[in-house]
């Protein structure tokens, strides 16, 4: 029994670390645009494709060691910088001139930006790369190599702990970190808080609010990039679909930490991958949704702003 | 320093300011009085490049504005510290104060006009950690008036510092005024309390619906009729 309860701990924390990664990009862009980008889970969808042809252009499959870790390490810069190029490019082509039109516009796009990307997602897993099965099934979902070894980290225990577990979850809370400051001890951090609370003053601050708006994109689309390969190499799988649930529910997790809300989005995206885990072992697969939402629904009527939501908007 | 020339401005369809000019000279305090909904803030707005006026011009030391956009009129040299106070409610004082250097690199000086700040407002440096949002409206005043002069500008656009504060606090406001004007600052001030306004402004504005109807020295228009009547209330 403690055993399980150890394993879906481990499962939800990996998981979870997955859709907080995810959040953070949603709740970044939120923040300083009261805009929720939902293209945002497509980028990371993209960026899973990106980094899986990578893989197959260096034939990580067959590297070993110290080589395969050094190429992982570049597939994860890069993959992380496809997501941020990506979603710069989304920003300045589509929301971007809608910036003063009613809020609705940008919002529709986005949805609309969401089904590009995944037509692009398809076409991209059409390709006859050898890692996609030959092609000829666009939509079906392309094996990710398994690259890190799969022995058992502690042993014959019955708890399994496996190199990927520690990879996502030591990853994960490395770039938190970098991200967390980042926007606590530099000026670009201080300056992206300003304008998310009040834009029009931070521009009398001498700050160029476009170039704020423009590195929270870059930095929401890396970790979209990044939380892409992390979850590549934890499930295995890529396809077009996968950034429409996933960030569904990183979006959820988003809403559930308090919108616009940095450390809210980890803890949202663990609590998320938490219940999930938990959930689909108690209650079974099937339920896993009504669950989920069930929880974060009642969780949402108590505290309405979210877990780290403030409740009321200051207006001094 | 400054010349505003003719400008019209809109909020959406509606034309607010109907040619609106003035001059400030380095060195002076200028201020413009007038009702609510005059357009002063307006006018301070299209100064500062938050709002962009359709037509007229604005230059400032010879250098035409209107292109510019917002934060590149404060490298300018200008600050504007706007209605409402607007700090950063969720930021400490210190981080407000922070920010309103955060177009300059030179450390000392960023030092030394931090020290003077804390020296005219010894409430700011009590409560440095404290969020700006729980500051009450007459330290929230202060912060933002310390803020603006982190920027460190030769021109300082304030659009009433004393609204909704007490007689006590807005004479400290006031003293502070002076004090940044005898150290150098030119200062353009929009009031409703056009009494106290006009007692430490070397010249005035008055604007009514949008345009200028008097300008004079404080005193010559303090001792209008006409200006009496409509701004001075019992007078
Ligand atoms: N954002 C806005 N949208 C529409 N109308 C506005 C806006 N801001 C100001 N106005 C209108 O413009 C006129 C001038 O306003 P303002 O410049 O704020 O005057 P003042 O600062 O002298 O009180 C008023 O009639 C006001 O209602
Ligand atoms: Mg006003």
């Amino acid at each position: 029994m403690l055993d399980t309860l150890a394993q879906q701990l481990l499962l939800g924390l990996t998981n979870g670390m997955v859709f907080a990664l995810i959040a953070l990009g949603y709740t970044m862009v939120y923040g300083i645009l009261e805009f929720i980008n939902f293209a945002h889970g497509d980028v990371f969808m993209l960026s899973g494709f990106f980094a899986l042809t990578l893989v197959s252009v260096l034939g990580l499959q067959d590297a070993q060691g110290f080589s395969l870790f050094a190429q992982l390490g570049l597939v994860l810069v890069l993959a992380s910088a496809f997501g941020a190029v990506v979603n710069l490019l989304i920003d300045r082509l589509v929301y971007k001139p809608l910036r003063k039109a009613p809020k609705l516009a940008p919002l529709v796009s986005a949805i609309g930006v969401s089904f590009v990307l995944q037509n692009i997602g398809l076409i991209w897993g059409a390709m006859p790369l050898d890692v996609f099965g030959g092609g000829g099934q666009p939509a079906a979902p392309k094996s990710f190599p398994a690259l890190l070894p799969t022995t058992n980290l502690l042993g014959n225990s019955a708890i399994t702990l496996q190199l990927k577990d520690v990879l996502v979850i030591g990853a994960s809370l490395a770039v938190m970190t970098v991200l967390y400051l980042l926007v606590t001890r530099t000026k670009l951090g201080m300056a992206m808080r300003a304008t998310a609370q009040d834009p029009q003053a931070a521009r009398l601050m001498g700050i160029d609010v476009d170039r704020v708006v423009a590195a929270t994109f870059l930095v929401g689309g890396g970790l979209a990039g990044f939380a892409a390969v992390v979850y590549a190499l934890y499930i295995n799988t890529v396809y077009y679909q996968m950034g429409y649930q996933n960030g569904l529910y990183a979006f959820t997790a988003a809403v559930v930490g308090g919108i616009g809300n940095i450390p809210g989005a980890v803890l949202g995206g663990l609590l998320l991958g938490l219940v999930r885990a938990f959930s689909d072992q108690f209650i079974g697969a099937q339920w896993q949704p009504a669950v989920l939402f069930g929880i974060l629904i009642v969780l949402l009527v108590f505290r309405p702003s979210g877990l780290l939501g403030s409740t009321a908007r200051e207006k001094v | 320093m400054l010349i505003v020339d003719a400008i019209h401005a809109a909020h959406g369809a509606i034309e607010v300011l109907h040619g609106v000019s003035l001059k400030v000279q380095a060195g002076e305090i200028v201020t413009l009085i007038g009702a609510n909904g005059a357009g002063k803030t307006t006018t301070l707005t299209c100064i500062s490049g938050l709002h962009k006026p359709k037509s007229g011009k604005i230059a400032f030391e010879g250098k035409d504005l209107l292109p510019l956009p917002a934060h590149d009129i404060v490298h300018c040299g200008i600050a504007h510290c706007p209605e409402g106070r607007r700090v950063f409610p969720r930021q400490s004082v210190a981080e407000n104060l922070a920010l309103g250097a955060y177009i300059r690199n030179d450390k000392a000086g960023i030092r030394q006009d931090l020290d003077k700040i804390y020296s005219l407002f010894p409430v700011l440096l009590e409560r440095r950690a404290q969020l700006a949002g729980t500051l009450s409206g007459g330290e929230q005043q202060m912060l933002a008036v310390g803020r603006a002069m982190m920027i460190r500008p030769r021109l300082l656009l304030l659009d009433e510092p004393s609204l909704g504060l007490a007689p006590l606090i807005v004479k400290r406001i006031f003293d502070v005024i002076l004090e940044l004007n005898r150290q150098g600052t030119t200062i353009l001030l929009v009031e409703q309390n056009a009494r106290m306004a006009l007692k430490i402004a070397s010249r005035a504005y008055v604007l009514e619906t949008g345009s200028v109807i008097a300008e004079g020295t404080g005193a010559e228009l303090l001792a209008d009729p006409k200006v009496q009547a409509a701004y001075l209330g019992d007078a």
